[in-house]
Order: C-alpha cells, then sequence, then structure tokens
C-alpha cells in the first residue's frame, strides 16, 4: 500500500511539473509576438502617450519574469487578466470607468457547458463502446465484427466536421429530430438543454467511440489465448460468461487506459465540433480569439486544455497502476 | 416522441423473429448443429441484418419525387451513398484482380493476400496522387479564375439555375467549383504530404541521434518532448498560428509556410518517440557494435545501419501520421487559420459551403455540396487508414 501512495505522488508531482512548463511555454509563445500588445490594440494611429498609458496599464513595461509571475500567480487565484477585444477603451485613456470584462468572467459560463458536452458524451460512448467492443470479440471474425471495423474505422478516420455535417443533414435537415444550431442560455430546463446537446455530443461519440471499442476488442481477444480462459471454455462455460466474467477484469487496465486517453482527445475534438454547431463553450471562445488575436484569453483558455489534457492523462496512468497488480507491488 | 415507443416494438419483434427462426431450423432440418448450437444473439443478429437489408432495398426504390414534386432528398441522399458504395466495391474488387495479373512476383504476391479494404485504400491513395500531381490538366478552368456568374447552382441545367460550363456551379465571387475541388487535391494533400516528410524528417534523424548518443542529448531531447507533447496538438498549432498570423502581416503565402513548419515540428514530437524506441532496440545489436568497431560515422549508422532495419515499422507510423496532419490542416483551414485563400482548398470549401446544407429539401445537389469537400477528405483518410490497418495486421503475425 505505501508503495501505491508513493507512486501516485510521485506521479502527481510530475503532473505539476509538467503544467509548470507547459505554462512557461505558453507564455513565451505568446511573447515571442512582434511589437507590444498596446501597439496592436491601438493599431496604427496611436499616440506616443495612449501606448504608453495601455503599457503600464497591462504592466508591459516589466521584465518579463516578472511578469510570468505576476500571470501565473494570479491564474492560481483564478483571476486570468483583462480580456483585450473586450476591453473597456475609456480605461486605457484616463476615464476608468471601473467596468472591464475580466477573461475569467467570459471563460466561466463557457467552461461549464463544455464540461456539460463531455459529460454527456462520455456517458453516450463509454457503454456504447464497451458493449460493441465485446459483442466484437465474442463474434470475432464474422460478418458482424468486420461490418463494425470497417464502420469504425471510417468514423475515427474522417474529419469532425464531415460526421457533424452528416449527421446534421440526416438528423436536422431531413428528419427534424434534434435542433442542427445548439444554443444554449441560462435558465434552460436540463431536458432543453440535454436536446440541444445531443447532436454534438453524437458526433463526438462517433469519432472517440471507434478507438475505445476497437482498443477492448483487442484488449480480450489478446487474452483469450491464455491458458485459464482454455480452462473456463473446457469447464463448458458460454462464451459469453468467459468474456465477461474471466477475461474482462483482466483486460480492464488497457480498457480504463484507452478511455482516458480518449476523454483527453475529446478536449481537443471539442474546437472543430463546438465551431460547426455555434456550442457556446471554450472551444468556440478559443477559436474566436485566435481569430482577433485576444491574447489574455487564447492563454487561459490554452492552459485550460492543457491542464485538462494533462489531468486526464494523470488519471490513465494512475487507474492503470491500481487495476494491475503487478504494477500496484513493484519488484 | 412516438419514435422510441415504435423503436422498441420493432426490437421486440426482431426478438421474436429471431427466436422462431432458430425453432423452426430446428425442427425443419432435424435439429442439424447450425441450428442446435445457434445462441439467441446470432439468430437475433440475422434477423435484424436482413430486416435491415430488406428495409435499405425498400428505402432505394421509392421514388425521388414526392407527389407535391418536390425532391424526396432522403432517398436521393441514399441512392448516392448505396450507388457510391456498389461503385467503390466493384472498383477495389477490379483493382485487386488487376493487381494480382499484372506486376511483378512481389507485387502480384501482395494483392493475393489483400482484403478488398486495403485494396479500395490503395487504389484511393493513387487516385488521389494522380489528381494532384494533374490538377492543371483535369481542371477544367484555373482555381483562381473569376468568372461573370457568381453562385450558379450545380448541376449543369440551365432551367434550374445552372451553367454546362460549371458542372459544380460557381462560389461566391464566382470561381468554378469543380476546379476548386480538383486544385484542392494539389494544395491539401500537398501540403499534407510535405508537411509529413518534414515531421519525418526532424523527429526521425532527432530520435536515431539520441538512440544512438543516447547520454545528456537523449536526456534533454526526450524531456522536450515530453512537454510538447503535454499540450494537444490541435490547441498548441491554433496558439502558434495566432502567433504566426502577427507575424506574417498581411503577406497570406508566409502564413501557409509558417502552418507547415508548425504543423512539422508537432507531429515530430510523435515521430520522434517512434523513432527512438525503435532506435534504441536496434543500436544493441551486433551489427551496430561491428559498424562502430569498424570506425563508422554517425552518419553511417543512423542512415545505412539503423534506418533500413526501421523501415517497417516507420512506414505505418507514416501513413497514420499523415492522416493526422491532413486532418489537422483540414481543421485548421475549416478554423479560418490554415491555408489561405486565393489557395483552393477542402478545408475552407466546407466552411464557406457548410449553409447550403440547410437546403437539402429543395435541391439535394446543392446541399450536397459541403459534404463533397469534406467527403473529399474523409475518404482519403479512410483509404490511408485502411492500407495502415492492413500493414500492421500482418506485421502483427495474425492474432487470433
Amino acid at each position: 500500500m505505501q508503495s501505491v501512495i508513493r507512486i501516485i505522488l510521485q506521479r502527481l508531482g510530475l503532473g505539476l511539473l509538467t503544467l509548470f512548463v507547459v505554462s512557461i511555454v505558453i507564455f513565451t509563445a505568446v511573447n515571442m509576438l512582434p511589437g507590444d500588445f498596446a501597439q496592436a490594440i491601438l493599431g496604427q494611429g496611436a499616440t506616443p502617450a495612449a501606448v504608453e498609458s495601455i503599457r503600464r496599464d497591462l504592466g508591459l513595461d516589466q521584465p518579463p519574469i516578472t511578469r510570468y509571475i505576476q500571470w501565473l500567480s494570479g491564474a492560481l487565484q483564478g483571476d486570468l487578466g483583462n480580456s483585450f477585444a473586450q476591453a473597456n477603451f475609456a480605461s486605457f485613456v484616463g476615464a476608468d470607468s471601473g467596468v472591464r470584462t475580466t477573461v475569467a468572467q467570459q471563460i466561466a459560463p463557457r467552461f461549464e457547458n463544455t464540461m456539460f458536452l463531455a459529460a454527456v458524451t462520455a456517458c453516450i460512448a463509454v457503454p456504447v463502446s464497451l458493449v460493441l467492443g465485446i459483442l466484437a470479440a465474442l463474434f470475432r471474425n464474422s460478418v458482424f465484427d468486420r461490418a463494425t471495423n470497417v464502420t469504425t474505422l471510417t468514423s475515427i478516420s474522417s474529419p469532425e466536421f464531415f460526421l457533424a455535417y452528416v449527421l446534421i443533414l440526416f438528423l436536422a435537415v431531413l428528419n427534424p429530430v434534434l435542433p442542427s444550431l445548439s444554443n444554449i442560455y441560462d435558465g434552460m430546463s436540463f431536458g432543453e438543454r440535454l436536446e440541444k446537446t445531443l447532436l454534438p455530443a453524437l458526433t463526438l461519440t462517433l469519432v472517440v467511440t471507434a478507438h475505445m471499442m476497437r482498443m477492448t476488442r483487442a484488449a480480450i481477444i489478446n487474452l483469450l489465448a491464455s491458458p485459464y480462459i482454455e480452462m473456463a471454455r473446457l469447464k463448458g462455460m458460454s462464451p459469453m460468461r468467459v468474456i465477461v466474467k474471466h477475461a474482462l477484469p483482466n483486460a480492464l487496465a488497457p480498457i480504463i487506459n484507452v478511455i482516458a486517453l480518449n476523454l483527453a482527445y475529446l478536449i481537443t475534438g471539442v474546437v472543430v465540433v463546438e465551431v460547426v454547431f455555434v456550442y457556446p463553450g471554450i472551444g468556440q471562445l478559443f477559436v474566436d480569439s485566435v481569430k482577433i488575436r485576444d491574447i489574455p484569453v487564447v492563454q487561459a483558455c490554452c492552459l485550460i486544455f492543457a491542464a485538462a489534457y494533462i489531468l486526464l492523462n494523470l488519471t490513465a496512468d494512475i487507474l492503470s497502476i491500481l487495476s494491475n497488480p503487478r504494477l500496484r507491488h513493484p519488484k | 416522441m412516438s419514435t422510441l415507443p415504435t423503436l422498441m416494438l420493432l426490437l421486440l419483434g426482431v426478438a421474436a423473429g429471431g427466436w422462431v427462426l432458430r425453432f423452426a431450423g430446428q425442427k425443419a432440418t432435424g435439429n442439424a448443429p447450425v441450428f442446435r448450437d445457434m445462441p439467441f444473439a446470432v439468430a437475433f443478429g440475422y434477423i435484424l441484418g436482413a430486416g435491415l437489408l430488406a428495409f435499405s432495398v425498400w428505402y432505394y426504390f421509392q421514388p425521388t419525387l414526392t407527389e407535391a414534386g418536390t425532391p424526396n432528398a432522403g432517398v436521393v441522399f441514399f441512392r448516392w451513398a448505396v450507388q457510391f458504395f456498389i461503385v467503390a466495391t466493384i472498383a477495389a474488387f477490379l483493382f485487386r484482380a488487376l493487381g494480382r495479373t499484372v506486376g511483378t512476383q512481389f507485387s502480384k504476391k501482395m494483392f493475393r493476400q489483400m482484403p478488398l479494404t486495403a485494396s479500395f485504400g490503395v487504389l484511393v491513395v493513387i487516385v488521389y496522387a494522380f489528381t494532384a500531381i494533374f490538377a492543371a490538366w483535369l481542371a477544367p478552368h484555373g482555381q483562381e479564375a473569376i468568372f461573370a456568374k457568381v453562385n450558379v447552382l450545380p448541376g449543369g441545367n440551365a432551367a434550374t439555375g445552372g451553367d454546362p460550363l460549371h458542372p459544380l456551379g460557381t462560389d461566391q465571387i464566382g470561381r468554378d467549383l469543380l476546379s476548386r475541388l480538383i486544385y484542392g487535391a494539389q494544395n491539401t494533400v500537398g501540403i499534407a504530404f510535405v508537411t509529413t516528410c518534414l515531421a519525418f524528417f526532424l523527429g526521425g534523424s532527432l530520435g536515431f541521434l539520441a538512440a544512438t548518443l543516447q547520454g545528456w542529448l537523449d536526456q534533454v531531447l526526450s524531456r522536450a518532448v515530453d512537454v510538447l507533447m503535454a499540450i494537444p496538438s490541435l490547441i498548441f498549432a491554433l496558439l502558434l498560428m495566432t502567433i504566426a498570423s502577427a507575424w506574417a502581416g498581411s503577406e497570406r503565402w508566409l502564413l501557409t509556410v509558417y502552418m507547415i513548419l508548425i504543423i512539422a515540428v508537432i507531429d515530430s514530437t510523435r515521430v520522434f518517440r517512434l523513432a527512438r524506441a525503435v532506435g534504441l532496440n536496434i543500436v544493441v545489436m551486433d551489427y551496430i557494435e561491428a559498424a562502430k568497431l569498424r570506425g563508422e560515422g554517425m552518419t553511417y549508422l543512423i542512415f545505412k545501419e539503423i534506418l533500413p532495419n526501421a523501415t517497417a515499422p516507420l512506414l505505418a507510423e507514416f501513413g497514420l501520421r499523415f492522416c493526422f496532419v491532413f486532418l489537422t490542416i483540414a481543421s485548421l483551414s475549416f478554423l479560418g487559420v490554415g491555408i489561405q485563400p486565393p489557395l483552393a482548398d477542402w478545408g475552407t470549401m466546407v466552411r464557406d459551403s457548410a449553409q447550403f446544407i440547410n437546403f437539402a429539401a429543395f435541391s439535394p445537389l446543392t446541399a450536397a455540396l459541403p459534404l463533397l469537400a469534406a467527403g473529399a477528405i474523409a475518404l482519403l483518410t479512410v483509404g490511408v487508414n485502411f492500407v495502415v490497418d492492413w500493414m500492421l495486421h500482418r506485421s502483427s503475425g495474425l492474432k487470433e
């Protein structure tokens, strides 16, 4: 038990270190922008006084290391700075009205929406892929197995927007079952919200199910040659029981790992899908900010995406250690 | 919501049908082993498959026009999909048959072992390569040529707002869409190919270098790659593209070059991992030791001793990596920060024509435009993945 805790703490420390280095990478990348934020905001006709004022206001006259420490300590306390695009220009030229949109204010509701989308997707995708994977392993090399193999390979290698538009075509335009635009607003009932989220969630499900299902099938089939499976078969157990009771528990480690990795993949896939369905999530905000070069928002979104990605990978790591006795008790 | 009860009833019907099938089979054949040992799930599957097949055939032969005279778009799309599927299957079959009779001993043997999906993949790759190389000859017009008629509808039928000169119509500023679709093969696929090659050169050589030299260089490179891989690749690419767009300013072509470099560096981290892992297994071999004792240089070691022995895994990785790069570029273009106009490109085409999908009930051909461009992307990645899947399956030694 002692060693398990030590391993987990080790992984956690490593994850934190990675996140720290990633934050440095993001900050340095953003600071490689030519010129100055102040110049970028005001454009060509800026007076030197105005530029100087903004520079002071944003703290750009300080050395990069001080700025980095300020940014990081701010981010740790939930203060991610002010958005450029939403900046109150009056405040920059002296007449400060005190009203500003902070990045945190912008991100918070969208973060919740994205999490909701990811949760709905996971609720559909994980059971479906597990069942399909077990069935494919049970009827391996049959017509069913080959058909699912080809279908999942097709859906895994199609771009997200292709799947999204095909789904829109069939489920929203030709048979108006679900709305093709997901306008989520405050005060929606849960059912209404679920209905608007369902189409993007289905698209993401198609993207991630394939990988999880194939890994489930491969993990189970890998075990079927083991002597103890042979034993269970010779006892006269039904093939379904052999797989569910004997093969599945031992295949759990790679399956859990691949589920966590795919949830991490969801984070990347979410960007394109949110843009297609105009879903008000973090991905959409990120792309919009990239287009108008709203640096603080880009920085913050990047940090959140990276943190979620690292966290999920870490979870995959720790869960696979916990579910494998050989890794739990290293020699 | 009357769909849910209907669906439940249908499932119950299929379940009953499965049971009847097994029971009737047992009685009719005098308990033949096929029916005696048939699990219920298999019988269920047979009935479900037969039902789906019957429904598809029935749906395929529905009239394409409703009584009111509007197109029955669902049937139209379904017919196109089925026709495409049949043509693709026949083409793949003929191509495999051709490969089995023509060619060298080696290629004949390869085609003999090939499943239909893999031969379809090879065919797709060949067709795309051909289109990309000869785009200038195949396309009826130039990719930047602007015509007087804007927003011409596809179909080439003057009565419905088309123009025989432009079979797929023109876009908002009057560019021929068929030509742009064909040129898209050149730009999108070409740029993805160049990027993948660059990523392989970078990641491969650094990975082999790390494997041969080991020590501090290996440590530094591996840790750097770890950090770069901790950021989701599309997110990182978008972040760097923000900066690149500021650097490029109004020089649009420069942005495309930056995009190639950015994606190549991000993807080279994955290649580095693989090349280093494969290289580490090779450098412990005796023949490497012998080459070192002969006093061969580092370049000779990497390119003459390690590389030839690492070709198989690297080739499969090249296919997969190409798909990833291709999809990343398409996604970036779709989001509006990738390949820049006036270059024709599929991702941008999908974004520009996406609204047409809402007209599916009135003009299926118009609605098919965004799907055509997106489908062109999907078809190539699916084809490459089919080939890679087969290669991996073959090299893994056919497990159960």
